[in-house]
């Protein structure tokens, strides 16, 4: 009983210590100077610019990667074929490199002198520096979620049921949206709050890509940064708290969009 | 009509699941395709189905070659091993799925739908989930499902593997009774030989992916094609050179030509019938089944000595034993 005891104390303990109070503190200090200040620092233009642009990623890369994330899944665990172990590690690769390093490796792709960043810039469409470059990075981080949380799940349900569905009469098409979809929709739903919850909260790649323009390339977490660095700390705790927030709605939902009876 | 297979083989790899099997199912017919596990009976009920393409041969449907055409357009009803039921729909919209891709109208799918699970005895349990039923009930509601587009064959993968024993039994009798009503084409995969000879017309016996015999299953009883279907198919005990099966060799008392000496080990009273366990002189041990009446007359005692007596022809000969 004691040793239980102790268990626990030592699990929100170091939660405690380490996540909420660090945490509740940014909430404490981004009301320091009032609630009118805290409001001030949120209504600038630059603020609504950045809180609309995370919106606007999150609004793309998550749909995107939720796609591309369940067909990856069905190729992984439904098809063999060579080099099939390759294309599982590569999946990983974004948990692997540092976001520091994408962002880099972006600019040797897309920017100027880059492999294709010339002929993209010849031809008008920005990237680097730009909202395009962003979206890329912010997909980029953020692609293996859905993959991951999907793959174990069509592992158990396995494909009798897809079978089955064939032998009454389903199309491919069909089995899909009315068998394997159904099947895995915790699975997908656990990815997009994952996928969703690391884009909005994306600083290392889309910061290296984006140029840093206050107003036009600047997202909340760069905001954050921005502000922190200017001494602005009130302004930055703000917009800190949005983003904990936007973050906490997204686990939240989660919880109740998950059935009782649970994964 | 019915389903014909010709010249089917088919590999996995190096392993081959069918060997050039070649077989006639009659229309409206129950057919069991029995055999050990890995003989390659579960392959040969995928490839009717259209689960899995052969690497060649033929399978005619009800007079239509459908080598070539898809699963989902054969018209085949398919039980599963373990039902694959639907499990995030209730038990109405599973048997209702077939009706639904083929975009029937609502009032008729109902009905029919009412309809099979009377059939199954499932009318309770329409808005139940598959995780609410029992093994035997989800079972009932797989071929419901698999009944409700009035497929052409009804293909069944060891419907009766999961299931315990009492329900099992039960189970056998209904299918049977099912197909005495609903006359479609039946083949279902069985490693159970009892259960075969209960429920089937006609038995396939399949080996190493080949097709060792095809009849009645008292043909298979009775004449069995070599010794493996012997085997396979009842039970054996040896006498000298050959098998034969232990209810055909008589006991006698007294010496006569022909007959081999032996000596009583045991006996086993199973109620009618009776197991005596002999030791012949030379040869190895032996059974002889008989029945109560018969080992009460004879006052079989342990250590006495017998002479045994093949009570008709073996029903294979010495060569082909070997």
């Amino acid at each position: 009983m004691r040793s239980r005891l102790a268990l626990r104390s030592v699990a929100i303990g170091y939660l405690a210590l380490l996540l909420a109070f660090p945490v509740g503190l940014v909430f404490f200090r981004a009301f320091e100077d009032g609630v009118a200040a805290f409001w001030d620092s949120l209504t600038t233009a630059d603020a609504q610019h950045a809180f609309w642009l995370t919106i606007e990623m999150v609004a793309i890369a998550v749909p995107l990667n939720t796609v591309f994330g369940v067909l990856c899944a069905l190729v992984l665990v439904r098809q063999r074929f060579r080099g099939k172990a390759l294309l599982n590690a590569a999946i990983d690769l974004p948990f692997a490199v540092s976001p520091v390093v994408i962002g880099l490796a972006l600019i040797l792709v897309y920017g100027r002198n880059g492999w294709i960043g010339d002929w993209l810039i010849e031809n008008g469409i920005r990237v680097i520096f730009s909202t395009p470059g962003m979206i890329l990075a912010t997909i980029f981080v953020s692609l293996p979620f859905v993959v991951r949380e999907v793959v174990p799940v069509l592992r158990e349900i396995g494909t009798e049921q897809e079978q089955a569905a064939e032998t009454l009469g389903a199309s491919p098409f069909q089995t899909f949206f009315r068998i394997t979809l159904p099947a895995i929709r915790w699975g997908v739903a656990y990815g997009v709050v994952l996928t969703t919850a690391r884009a909005l909260g994306e600083f290392g790649a889309v910061s290296i890509v984006s140029g840093k323009l206050s107003g036009q390339t600047e997202t909340l977490t760069l905001l954050v940064e921005n502000r922190f660095q200017r001494f602005d700390l009130v302004g930055a705790y703000a917009a800190s708290v949005v983003l904990a927030i936007l973050a906490l709605l997204t686990l939240l939902s989660m919880n109740l969009l998950r059935p009782k009876e649970g994964r | 009509m019915g389903i014909v297979v010709e010249n089917v083989s088919k590999k996995f790899g190096d392993f081959v699941a069918l060997e050039d099997v070649s077989l006639d199912v009659r229309d409206g017919s129950l057919t069991a395709l029995l055999g050990p596990s890995g003989g390659g009976k579960s392959t040969l009920l995928r490839v009717i189905a259209g689960l899995e393409e052969p690497d060649s041969g033929t399978v005619v449907i009800d007079g239509e070659d459908t080598t070539a055409v898809p699963a989902r357009k054969r018209g085949v009803g398919f039980v599963f091993q373990h039902y694959a039921p639907f499990k995030h729909m209730t038990v109405r919209d599973n048997v209702a799925f077939g009706l639904k891709i083929r975009k029937r109208e609502k009032a008729e799918i109902e009905e029919r739908v009412t309809e099979l699970l009377e059939l199954v005895h499932l009318e309770g349990f329409k808005d139940r989930y598959p995780s609410q039923l029992s093994g035997g009930q989800r079972q009932r509601m797989a071929l419901a499902r698999a009944l409700a587009v009035r497929p052409k064959v009804l293909l069944l993968d060891e419907p009766f593997g999961a299931l315990d024993a009492t329900v099992r039994k039960e189970l056998r009798a209904w299918l049977r009774q099912l197909h005495d009503e609903m006359h479609v084409t039946t083949v279902f995969v069985t490693h159970d030989q009892e259960e075969a000879m209960e429920v089937a017309e006609q038995i396939v016996v399949l080996n190493h992916g080949r097709i060792e015999q095809v009849g009645a299953p008292q043909d298979l009883y009775d004449k069995p094609a070599n010794d493996f279907v012997m085997h396979f198919i009842g039970p054996v005990a040896p006498l000298g050179q050959r098998w034969l099966r232990p209810h055909d060799l008589d006991i006698l008392l007294t010496p006569e030509p022909g007959a081999t000496a032996a000596t009583v080990q045991h006996v086993l009273h199973l109620g009618f019938e009776v197991r005596v366990e002999v030791k012949p002189e030379d040869g190895e041990d032996t059974w002889v089944q008989t029945t109560r009446d018969r080992a009460r007359e004879l006052e079989l005692e342990e250590g006495q000595r017998i002479w045994l007596r093949p009570a008709q022809d073996p029903v294979l000969e010495p060569e082909a034993a070997a």
